[in-house]
């Protein structure tokens, strides 16, 4: 993946730019020595590294747009840095670039039980919100995978998803003010603890702009009352296509269950000799999660039940209490970590149309057989979000490349099929330049414009979202 | 002008002189629209994909919101964002279109549970002011794939470009409702006890209160055994706000949310009606010093519809309030001397401006609407 070269005249300003940084924030909130910046160089997309100019990490608003204001004079990149757990190289900094880390923005500013929001600074990690509330039997709803670790910030820079945006709905669904820094310094806040815009959708906007229209620093998020409980169901299949069409018929009788998941038989292999979670050895095994009272569980699980057992299952368990519902989850909640443990891996996340599935894995199993490479599938199967996981071996040369091109023919197949790049972790370096495959140039042009209007020097986290080819001209003005 | 093709439409605004005044059904008047060509959208009609089993349905903009509504209760599914029906209201003809719809971001009761009009966008297909065609997200549940053009666009009015094909999000239609009640509640303690409903574990789909008829409403909506659980556990966690009704059944609890939906009750009243979108326990302090005439609530209290004194200024009867306000019912005079959406403050403002001028360089589509 290629980036712009540095501007060496920001390089050779470096101790300048250091200076000025530090007389505007408290002692300590500087990084500039090239061994702590080690700690700034790469987000979850490890493959590629880059330590930044320095990192800087403001506690406020203001330091915030004294930084920005200090970096807009100077014209120098700014890359704004949630966690780093970005999987799309989001967070990736370039030489010349100052990382805005919000790593100190982590407090809880206001919470209202009675109009259910909370307002928080953006650096404070997703599921620390939920601990925030949780005393009240409250949760905030969208629950990435990466919950423990991603911030707000991040959340909002990518419109995260989680296993239970089937119900729920996605960070944009659930976000109902920010206020935010402009590259040029300016603060403004959007939305509050009101629903809709009352102009245009400007908050919609900002969600998933992936960090490139303004830093945030404070959100205000919708809560919600926990449900009295939840259950999840296992059902195991001799065939992908059974499985999709039994999650169409689930979907289709009006039972709105809260996730969905799949696993394919490379990952429910994987799972079983990292997590031994009890798994049926088989093609294709769905999880399904209801939530209510008992009672209603219990009805929509009799529902659920019913349509498995039509289509000849090899398994098919219900979870009985807490107990046996954990170790439903648990062979789930360690994929990534099974097969961390096996293999180096890429995660993709494009989406299809659920009516795909069957077509697609077939054809993923074909391609992955084309390049010699294995490919594990897990994913939200009630929303089409894919995450067919590569294996590949980073030390053996060559391998990289061929894992990235498979990854990048497997995100076209997404595409041909009427689905798209990414369901949810965003575009960063890693679909950049996939980005033509969906979109026609003048499509690129309009949202490159908007960008125009909210970072006309084209500063903030300038390298991402669009082909660098396509950018250039503005990258460069 | 009525193109029938989205190249059409194209053709005809990146061909157009003068300003175009966009109409869908043309059941809505927004805005003071300056003197322009009528485009409509009403030829561009058909839906072109509906999927059942994915939960999509992607339709052309001049498709009728009947046409939408009966094909998906032809698969037990529904718009669950409930979009209003502005006609009794403003005391307009014509068919409502799912492009109008998209562009005015209307939305029901059932908002405050599931969404609005915007969280069930999935993808537009848009012709901007320069006559470009536009594409963004697409027809699948999930995409983080590049800026998020659709929810711009959703509210947006037609005035930075003009929605060709929209694709939504639909949901399975409900096995049973009810509707609770409690009566004699003012405006504060209603708001208190639909908070606290809103706040339970049990799925509040609808929440109402009506000051002038004294009564406050709940909808609850699902599996019949269900619906009546949570009846039962509302009317104790309700108690102390006094007794609560519980009318069941699916067609009357419609027909009631309906009436909400569409504040059928100021449609044949005088004066002007103001959409004011508040924090829910600010909303009862800014009524009492609206000088409204008459109120309903919706939303939690987060939604207040006011019927206004003929060209009565609400915002400076706010004063500065966390918020928008939102003239939809007006005389001409009115309408030209107040704005008729909320002031932004001066960034966004500067913002909208910018963004109106990248997708609509000539000013040419629906000016006066928006600002
Ligand atoms: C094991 C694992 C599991 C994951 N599971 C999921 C999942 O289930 N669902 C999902 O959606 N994602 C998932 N992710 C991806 C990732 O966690 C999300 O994208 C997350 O939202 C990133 O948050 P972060 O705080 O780590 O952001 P970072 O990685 O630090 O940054 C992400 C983007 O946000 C921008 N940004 C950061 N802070 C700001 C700010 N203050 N203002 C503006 N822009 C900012 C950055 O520039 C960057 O573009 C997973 C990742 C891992 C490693």
């Amino acid at each position: 993946m290629e980036m712009p070269d540095p501007d060496a005249a920001i390089l050779s300003r470096k101790a300048n730019v250091v200076d000025r940084l530090q007389a505007v924030l408290p002692k300590g909130s500087v990084i500039h020595e090239t061994t702590e910046l080690r700690a700034y160089e790469c987000d979850a997309l490890t493959a590629y590294t880059c330590p930044p100019l320095c990192a800087v990490l403001p506690g406020s608003t203001e330091e915030v747009a004294a930084v920005l204001s200090i970096c807009h004079e100077e014209g120098v990149p700014v890359v704004p840095r949630g966690a780093g757990t970005s999987l799309a190289g989001g967070a990736l900094a370039t030489a010349d670039a100052v990382m805005l880390g919000t790593a100190r923005l982590n407090a809880v500013l206001e919470t209202s039980f009675d109009d259910r929001y909370i307002r928080v600074q953006a650096g404070r990690t997703n599921l620390s919100v939920t601990g925030a509330v949780e005393d009240e039997g409250f949760f905030y709803a969208p629950d990435p995978s990466s919950q423990l670790a991603c911030a707000i910030a991040g959340n909002i820079a990518m419109n995260s998803g989680g296993a239970h945006c089937l119900k729920y709905g996605v960070t944009t669904n659930n976000l109902l003010g920010v206020k935010m820094v402009l590259m040029d310094g300016t603060v403004t806040e959007i939305g509050g603890a009101h629903l809709d815009a009352g102009s245009y959708d400007l908050l919609g906007l900002i969600c998933g702009s992936e960090g490139q229209l303004g830093v945030v620093t404070e959100a205000t998020l919708r809560i919600l009352h926990k449900p009295e409980g939840a259950r999840p169901v296992l059902m195991g299949y001799d065939s992908s296509e059974v499985a999709g069409q039994v999650v169409t018929e689930i979907i289709k009788a009006g039972v709105l269950p809260v996730a969905i998941e799949f696993m394919d038989r490379p990952c429910i292999e994987a799972c079983e000799a990292f997590a031994k979670a009890g798994y049926p050895m088989c093609e294709a095994l769905l999880i399904v999660e209801v939530e209510g009272s008992d009672a209603e569980i219990d009805a929509q699980l009799g529902r659920i039940t019913e349509i498995a057992a039509r289509h000849e299952p090899v398994e098919l368990r219900e979870a009985r209490d807490a107990d046996e519902a954990g170790r439903i989850w648990l062979g789930r909640k360690s994929a990534f970590g099974a097969m961390g443990q096996i293999n180096d891996y890429m995660c993709l996340d494009g989406t299809i149309p659920v009516s795909e599935l069957p077509h697609v894995l077939r054809r993923i199993g074909e391609l992955a057989q084309d390049y010699g490479l294995a490919v594990a599938n897990v994913f939200h199967a009630g929303d089409g979000n894919m995450h067919p996981l590569i294996l590949y071996n980073a030390n053996t040369p060559g391998e990289q490349e061929k894992c990235e091109a498979l990854g990048a023919d497997i995100l076209r197949l997404c595409v041909e099929v009427g689905g798209c790049l990414t369901g949810e972790h965003g575009v960063g370096i890693e679909k950049r330049d996939l980005m033509l495959v969906q979109y026609d140039a003048p499509d690129l042009e309009a949202q490159m414009a908007v960008k125009d209007v909210f970072d006309p020097a084209w500063l903030l986290n300038a390298a991402k979202v669009f082909p660098l080819s396509v950018s250039a001209s503005r990258r460069a003005a | 002008m009525t193109p029938t093709t989205e190249a059409d439409l194209a053709e005809i605004i990146g061909h157009a002189s003068g300003p175009l005044r966009i109409a869908g059904g043309g059941t809505r008047s927004c805005g003071t629209p300056a003197p322009a060509e009528l485009l409509s959208t009403s030829g561009l009609r058909g839906i072109t994909l509906h999927e059942p089993g994915a939960l999509t349905l992607v339709a052309r903009a001049g498709t009728p919101v009947s046409e939408v509504r009966a094909a998906l209760r032809a698969e037990n599914q529904r718009l669950a964002f409930e979009p209003m029906d502005h006609r009794a209201l403003l005391g307009t003809t014509g068919e409502p279109t799912i492009g109008g719809v998209v562009a005015g971001n209307v939305s029901g009761p059932r908002r405050i549970a599931v969404g609005a009009a915007r969280d069930f966008m999935l993808g537009v297909r848009v012709v901007d002011g320069a006559g470009r065609i536009l594409k963004n997200g697409g027809r699948v549940m999930k995409n983080v794939t590049g800026y998020d053009l659709v929810r711009l666009m959703t509210g947006s009015h037609g005035t930075l470009g003009v929605l060709s094909e929209v694709s939504l999000k639909v949901l399975p239609d409900v096995e049973s409702a009810a509707t609770l009640t409690l009566s004699g509640l003012s405006d504060a303690q209603a708001v208190e006890a639909l908070s606290a409903a809103l706040g339970s574990p049990f799925e509040v789909t609808g929440a109402a209160h009506d000051p002038e008829a004294g009564k406050t409403c709940l909808r609850i909506e699902g599996f019949a055994d269900s619906v009546t659980y949570r009846a039962g556990r509302l009317q104790e966690r309700l108690a102390p706000f006094g007794p609560v009704e519980v009318h069941a059944g699916k067609d009357a609890t419609a027909a009631t949310w309906a009436a909400i939906r569409d504040v059928t009750d100021f449609a044949d009243r005088a004066g002007d009606v103001w959409r004011l979108s508040v924090r829910p326990s600010d909303a009862p302090a800014l009524v009492a010093r609206s000088g409204a005439e008459t109120v309903r609530y919706d939303w939690g209290g987060g939604l207040v519809w006011l019927l206004m004194p003929e060209g009565t200024d609400l915002r400076a009867n706010l004063g500065p309030f966390q918020g928008h306000a939102t003239l939809i019912r007006a005389g001409e005079a009115t309408r030209r001397a107040l704005p008729v959406f909320q002031p932004e403050n001066p960034v966004l403002a500067r913002l909208s401006a910018g963004l109106r001028s990248k997708f609509d360089p000539r000013g040419i589509l629906n000016p006066g609407v928006m600002a």
